[in-house]
């Protein structure tokens, strides 16, 4: 009952924060309604038992996501209205029935094969951050440490990307380039 | 009706994720583009944790994980090469990125 109560209330939200998203022409509240939908999504992994997950998702999301979000929207002019692609119709309705049908076959592939095993089944009598630890750190060792690296690697990308004068390096350079170029930084402060 | 079973899930899933296809589809402004991804990968995650509380097996959470993981990192990268396009052309709109169009 309650269950049920809390899906259709959650569904509805974040239907409706998705959906602004989406559609507004307006770059901050297309921002702020998506945050809005990440919080509400997390409520449907407390509901299904991946606490774990939903607390994931919260300090993912909500905080470094959208932090990074609002950060690089300071870069940007966001409060020129945002034009609408005014595309192909041909290939909107193309690609939107590619859509539908595969929708279609994800739907009924569960239907045809009703014979999927739990590869690994939920521990009884663990809570849901214990048994995620378990499974993560035995059979997902290896993935594990993949995205560690790549998230360090994403890490470098953004900073080198968007820091200033990053093509350059000091130790490359000999003493009187690097002078040269404390002295253009000196100027510029005192200008 | 009132008993919500793993169909519901996919049915919300599918609601978002082609929500976020129409955001994939009708946007101009990359930035805007960004966050129709962020729809779509939520809307998959949905149906990980569904399923996998629906069959019992943590796979579907171990997916969600990774899902997650691969889009902050796209995020990072994403907003870093966005940048120096705005720096470059003082823009961010799709159009105008078609320099190598034959």
């Amino acid at each position: 009952m309650f269950e049920a109560i809390a899906f259709y209330l959650f569904a509805f939200l974040t239907i409706s924060m998705f959906y602004i998203t989406v559609t507004t022409s307006q770059a901050l509240y297309a921002l702020a309604a998506l945050a809005a939908g990440m919080i509400f999504i997390s409520a449907f992994f407390f509901i299904l038992g991946a606490d774990f997950l939903g607390a994931i998702q919260i300090v993912v999301y909500s905080g470094a996501v959208m932090a990074l979000y609002a950060f690089g929207m300071m870069f940007f002019d966001t409060t020129r209205d945002i034009k609408e692609k005014q595309g192909n119709r041909a290939i909107v309705f193309g690609l939107s029935t590619i859509a539908a049908t595969l929708v279609v076959v994800i739907f009924a592939a569960p239907m045809v094969s009703n014979n999927i095993t739990a590869l690994y089944p939920i521990i009884e009598g663990a809570g849901n951050t214990q048994q995620v630890g378990m499974v993560l750190f035995t059979k997902y060792l290896v993935p594990f440490e993949v995205a560690a690296v790549m998230l360090l690697v994403a890490m470098i990308a953004g900073i080198v990307l968007a820091g200033k004068k990053m093509d350059l390096s000091l130790t490359l350079m000999s003493d009187d380039e690097v002078m040269k170029l404390k002295n253009e930084q000196n100027k510029k402060v005192l200008l | 009706m009132m008993e919500i079973g793993l169909n519901h899930y996919l049915v919300l899933s599918t609601i978002l994720f082609s929500i976020g296809l129409v955001g994939v589809i009708r946007r101009k402004n990359l930035l805007m583009l960004f966050f129709a991804t962020e729809i779509l990968l939520n809307s998959v995650n949905i149906s990980f944790a569904a399923i996998s509380h629906f069959y019992g097996d943590l796979t579907g959470q171990m997916f969600a994980f990774f899902v997650i993981a691969i889009a902050a990192s796209e995020v990072a990268v994403g907003l870093g090469l966005l940048i120096v396009w705005h720096k470059r052309h003082g823009n961010i709109d799709l159009e105008q990125m078609s320099t190598m169009r034959g």
